[in-house]
């Protein structure tokens, strides 16, 4: 953490020096339109994801646990894509995070219906599956019949990610749910450390098991999907942070939530940092999506990670 | 102590649990033997309350070590052991290093618990259950998968537990290990109670329950150093 922290105070100076504009400090325009909140987003949004992956994996005993698994992310991408179809997001701009909120919500209380009263980590894999192929399938629909060929574009272009050209609205709108979901996901971390023993030792040491699986199903509901909502699809952040931790942090569950939640701060700045520096010095029309190139680097961390397991 | 009385429990229809009474009492050491279904670990889950619909016991008072004592991730032994204090909501150090010690793991403390041996696991394990310094302690097979020098350690340290004073309830497989350290066997046998006495009183019970013949031969045993 000594280290962590410093480098995410450095990488948010750096987003707001460095952009389309060039570096150095801009004018207060395009300072406080553009660079704090997309450098606001990115730290909240990394930080969602990094917490949400870090106790879904504690919960779920299972270190491939990534929170797109539960289907949160789908629904509200398809929130937003709704939003896209209708021409809502056109005609009035925070119709496109909060339609993606409400399919978020959607989506949490449809998982927590599926997952059952009493849910064990295979119902809860097995409700977001449902739920993110339901998702899926719909997104689809909604794709193949795009009223006019921009809004496919457009809606194309959301779904890869990023934090780019949002306001500070949107900031607002992500901000309380994901620092909810946060909170909901550090303070069940003693149950994280009890699941690490199974269900019946968890519970035999006073833990209500079926309770902390809820919490966790809803803090990352509340988290991610309030993330996806702002931000569209950007993956792997989640997935990678907790493993990449492990080795400096350990593998408690609990001791990796704090710092995940740092870590997927930093690592969603310094790629969306890459992806600004990338229009600067590469020549690119337009600035690649953050939801790519978070992928082009988790999948080979994600190798790397396999390989170390292998051993 | 921990008691349960008129005890019955079904579980997917059928009956595993039928009306047993049952009580053990501190400074004494009970094996619960039986054949394989007769409702053993059903009874010590039962004792603590993990099944639905029954009463939980205070888990600062009642330790409970499963069957398959894995841990999902490499935690270190200390870290298995300070798991051991969640009941209590503290993260003492003075509990934690005794149990450590008292379960002969202190040299591991450091050591990743996916790469230790079995019976280092167990005594791992074990740390755990004494770090929440529980009155009573239910404890599923804890020499199954051991060796012999690992399973006689694993009873030597149940024994001086109960020896200072505390409730010990194991299951046991091995009859041997129930008669060489038990004080008192407890046989099931199809959900029931079938013997209750000192483990040789019992053993002609527990063989019926096994449906094996209860004698001696001449054959030479290993014995605890």
């Amino acid at each position: 953490m000594r280290f962590l922290v410093p480098l995410l105070g450095l990488l948010f100076i750096a987003s707001l020096i460095i952009g389309a504009a060039g570096i150095g400090l801009p004018a207060p325009v395009i300072f406080w339109q553009l660079r704090v909140p997309r450098g606001l987003l990115a730290l909240l949004v990394g930080g969602g994801l990094g917490a949400s992956g870090a106790a879904l994996q504690g919960a779920l005993r299972n270190p491939l646990a990534d929170p797109g698994l539960l289907g949160i992310s789908g629904t509200a991408a398809l929130g937003a894509a709704i939003a896209f179809y209708w021409g809502l997001a056109a005609a009035f701009a925070p119709a496109l995070p909060l339609a993606g909120l409400l399919g978020a919500g959607v989506g949490a209380i449809a998982l927590l219906v599926f997952a059952g009263h009493a849910p064990t980590g295979p119902s809860l894999i097995l409700a977001g599956i449902g739920l993110s192929a339901a998702a899926a399938a719909l997104l689809a629909f909604a794709l193949a019949l795009a009223p006019n060929p921009y809004a496919l574009a457009e809606l194309t272009f959301w779904l890869l990610g990023g934090v780019a050209d949002r306001t500070l609205l949107d900031c607002a709108l992500a901000a309380p749910p994901i620092l909810l979901g946060i909170a909901l996901l550090i303070s069940v971390g003693p149950g994280l450390d009890a699941l690490s023993l199974g269900e019946e030792t968890a519970a035999s040491l006073g833990i209500p098991t079926e309770k902390t699986l809820r919490r966790v199903a809803l803090g990352t509901a509340l988290a991610a999907g309030a993330a996806a909502a702002v931000a569209g699809g950007v993956g792997f952040v989640g997935l990678a942070v907790p493993n990449l931790l492990r080795p400096w942090f350990g593998e408690r569950p609990a001791a990796l939530l704090l710092p995940s939640v740092v870590a997927g701060a930093v690592l969603l700045l310094a790629a969306d940092m890459l992806v600004r520096i990338g229009v600067l010095v590469l020549p690119l029309h337009a600035e690649p999506p953050l939801g790519v190139l978070t992928a082009l680097l988790g999948a080979p961390l994600l190798v790397v990670i396999a390989r170390r397991m292998g051993r | 102590m921990i008691a349960a009385r008129g005890l019955s429990v079904e579980r997917g229809g059928r009956r595993i649990l039928d009306g047993v009474d049952f009580a053990a009492h501190g400074g004494c050491l009970t094996a619960l033997a039986g054949p394989n279904g007769a409702g053993k670990s059903t009874l010590l889950k039962a004792l603590c309350g993990i099944l639905p619909g029954l009463m939980k016991p205070d888990p600062r008072r009642v330790a409970y070590l499963a069957q398959d004592p894995r841990a999902a991730w490499g935690l270190t032994v200390e870290e298995v052991a300070f798991l051991g204090r969640i009941p209590h909501g503290d993260r003492k150090r003075g509990p934690v290093e005794r149990a450590l010690a008292e379960a002969g793991v202190a040299k591991l403390a450091s050591q990743r618990i996916n790469r230790l041996s079995g019976g280092e696991v167990r005594r791992a394990m074990l740390a755990r259950v004494f770090a929440t310094e529980p009155e009573v302690m239910l404890l599923d097979e804890p020499t199954a998968d051991l060796d012999p020098r690992a399973a006689f350690a694993v009873m030597g340290l149940l024994r001086a537990a109960a020896g200072s004073g505390r409730t010990v309830v194991v299951v046991l497989h091995a009859i041997e290990l129930a008669l060489r350290y038990a004080d008192r066997l407890v046989v099931l046998d199809r959900g029931r109670i079938v013997a209750d006495a000192a483990p040789l009183a019992a053993l002609p019970a527990a063989a019926a329950a096994f449906g094996l013949r209860f004698g001696e031969d001449k054959l030479p045993h290993l014995l605890p150093e």
